[in-house]
């Protein structure tokens, strides 16, 4: 079987993260980034996934950014993926989900015979969680989304779906998309071994030229929206904190009252 | 004036309260009209009159509901193109974002996710966002298209305004290439009988300070009239359920009044908090950085701490 996990490499929610002020978009140069979270999931769900195979099955991680998200798919080798590949151009810059989630259904396409797409759930920086079901829409693949448990029978995806009134399970064909959930398994670390494994994997780039994707189609100019402000918040000022003497209760009672939340 | 086209989001009927406050916004920027899918349109049609809806469609085709998001897709993409409306608003839970960004693929449209406001601007239609945890707020139109926009809970107060609610049933066939996720089995949530978390207007939450007992918890939460949240290291330790989770992968709520009780206030739990209009934190650390946002904290033990506040909000209330 094969499978593709898409990953970003996102600015470290930790850092100071910012926005460039020339162009609106988020800064990605000066901050620290890393592999986000979230698609730490997927990849350990693909890994797990051929573990229990224990066959031929492989497991690709795509991503699309510049040159600092190759970082992302180092890391995801280091756990025991077996191949990347790399979807930088610079016309790429400041693309939106819809750009995104183009570029990597074409990608997914080029790599060919695809079994499965895993994907996190959401980016820790964009938190749109919105490119999964796109990537479905644009493959015209079954979108299985928010898996919180996954199993698979042969050519068959059962996935758990925890929702606001009810949770679902949701079943269908391969090959298909499926987001994982930070409920589905615990990310392994790298091991040593896998760290010294994934400098000898292969790593492919490709160019928005190789893909077939027009720049025009992509980038800051080709988004389908447009920002027009951006501010910082001011810092919340910081209320009133006081130490319980007895009577923390009471005054916090006394608050919610003048508030009229009582 | 042009329709504006709000999906209904319900429980056999039951209107959730996002509904109400899309169709507020929805009179902002044009004449609302309600897509309503699935049964109970009889006990909704009073709900969706009085917050303005002129026009409900209505799809009583069963395939919406047994099938995972892509047939409300179909759905709205009919009727974008029949109705060619101003703006379509849906709210922004994980479902609603899936419905709007397919739909924005294949209408060719401009998305705007998690918006706190909206509004006719100039240009089109203005939305504000709050990103990075609440760090900047963002202003955005949409440029191409239809904007479709999902709206987070809470981002205005419902105010009713009859509308005539005509209903028109709409005949929408649903693609076989929208039934390849078929939903087999879906289990309704135990009600608690607390308000619904993303909705709630008062949030109290617990973590990992309250050792596994969250019952001063519920007890603050049950006299103030609240939903009862929850950090992520509550929920990994098994004390309450994953839906009950705030943060940025549990629920995003901005309700008026946030209570967090034992919890550190850790980057991912205020990506899901951090917009709440007032925020209250009872903690034993002083040096907790939930301290750091909040309008009125409790340094202290929430065992001490919550009880009594329970008691002198029950006294007050009396
Ligand atoms: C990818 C990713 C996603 C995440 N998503 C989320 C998310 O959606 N939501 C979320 O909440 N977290 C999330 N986290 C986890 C987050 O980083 C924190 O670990 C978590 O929020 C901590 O929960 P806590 O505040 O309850 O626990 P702690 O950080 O351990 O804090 C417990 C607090 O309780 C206080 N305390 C202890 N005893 C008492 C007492 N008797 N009375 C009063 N106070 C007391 C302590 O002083 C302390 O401040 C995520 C992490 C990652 C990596």
């Amino acid at each position: 079987m094969n499978i593709v996990v898409c990953v970003k490499h996102v600015p470290d929610a930790q850092s100071d993260r910012t926005f460039d002020a020339a162009d609106n978009t988020t800064e990605r140069e000066a901050v620290d980034g890393l592999l986000s979270e979230l698609d730490e999931y997927a990849v350990e769900e693909a890994l797990k996934i051929k573990e229990a195979a224990g066959d031929d099955t492989t497991v690709t991680i795509l991503t699309m950014g510049p040159a600092k998200a190759a970082d992302a798919v180092k890391k995801s080798l280091q756990m025991g993926a077996d191949a990347g590949v790399h979807v930088s151009d610079d016309a790429l810059a400041g693309s939106d989900s819809i750009a995104t989630s183009l570029v990597l259904a074409k990608a997914v396409e080029k790599i060919g015979g695809v079994d499965l797409v895993l994907t996190g759930m959401a980016s820790t920086d964009g938190t749109m969680s919105v490119v999964p079901a796109m990537l479905a829409e644009r493959l015209g693949l079954p979108q299985v989304t928010f898996a919180s448990e996954l199993t698979l029978d042969g050519s068959t995806v059962t996935i758990r779906r925890d929702g606001d009134v009810a949770t679902e399970v949701v079943r269908a064909s391969l090959p298909a998309v499926v987001s994982v959930t930070d409920q589905i398994n615990e990310p392994r670390y790298p091991s040593f071994k896998g760290i010294m494994a994934a400098k000898k994997k292969p790593v492919q780039t490709f160019s928005l030229a190789d893909l077939g994707v027009d720049a025009s189609e992509v980038g800051l100019d080709a988004a389908w929206t447009k920002v027009t402000q951006i501010t910082q918040r001011p810092p919340r000022q910081q209320g009133l904190v006081v130490t319980d003497d007895g009577n923390g209760g009471a005054v916090l009672a006394q608050f919610l009252t003048m508030q009229k939340f009582v | 004036m042009s329709e504006v086209l709000v999906l209904v989001d319900h429980v056999d009927g039951q209107v959730r309260k996002t509904t109400s406050e899309l169709l507020t916004l929805a009179r902002r920027l044009g004449e609302p009209s309600a897509v309503f899918l699935g049964p109970g349109f009889d006990a909704a049609k009073e709900t969706l009159a009085a917050y303005g809806a002129q026009k409900v469609y209505r799809v009583e085709n069963p395939d919406v509901d047994d099938y995972l998001v892509v047939p409300v897709v179909d759905v709205l993409a009919a009727l974008v193109e029949q109705a060619a409306p101003a703006a379509v608003l849906v709210s922004s839970s994980a479902h609603g974002k899936e419905i709007a960004a397919r739909l924005a693929v294949r209408t060719g449209s401009g998305l705007i996710t998690d918006a706190v406001d909206i509004r006719a601007g100039g240009s089109g239609v203005e939305t504000t966002q709050s990103v990075f945890a609440g760090g900047y707020t963002v202003e955005a139109t949409v440029t191409r298209g239809t904007p479709i926009v999902t709206v987070k809970p809470n981002s205005c107060a419902p105010e009713q305004a009859p509308g005539a609610a005509a209903d028109e049933v709409v005949d929408v066939t649903v693609s076989d290439a929208a039934k390849t996720a078929q939903i087999t089995e879906r289990r309704e949530k135990q009600k608690s009988g607390r308000p619904e978390l993303s909705e709630a207007a008062i949030v109290v939450s617990g973590g990992r300070g309250t050792n596994g007992d969250f019952s001063p918890v519920e007890a603050f939460a049950d006299a103030l009239g609240a939903a009862v949240g929850a950090s992520r290291a509550a929920v990994d330790a098994g004390w309450y359920p994953h839906t009950s989770q705030v943060g940025q992968t549990g629920k995003q709520v901005s309700p008026q009044l946030y209570v967090a009780c034992g919890i550190s206030g850790a980057i991912q739990h205020r990506a899901g908090m951090q917009t709440s209009k007032t925020i209250v934190a009872v903690n034993k650390d002083e040096e907790a950085p939930i301290f750091e946002l909040v309008d009125f904290g409790v340094v202290g033990d929430l065992f001490t701490v919550l009880p009594q506040a329970t008691q002198a909000v029950e006294a007050g209330k009396g």
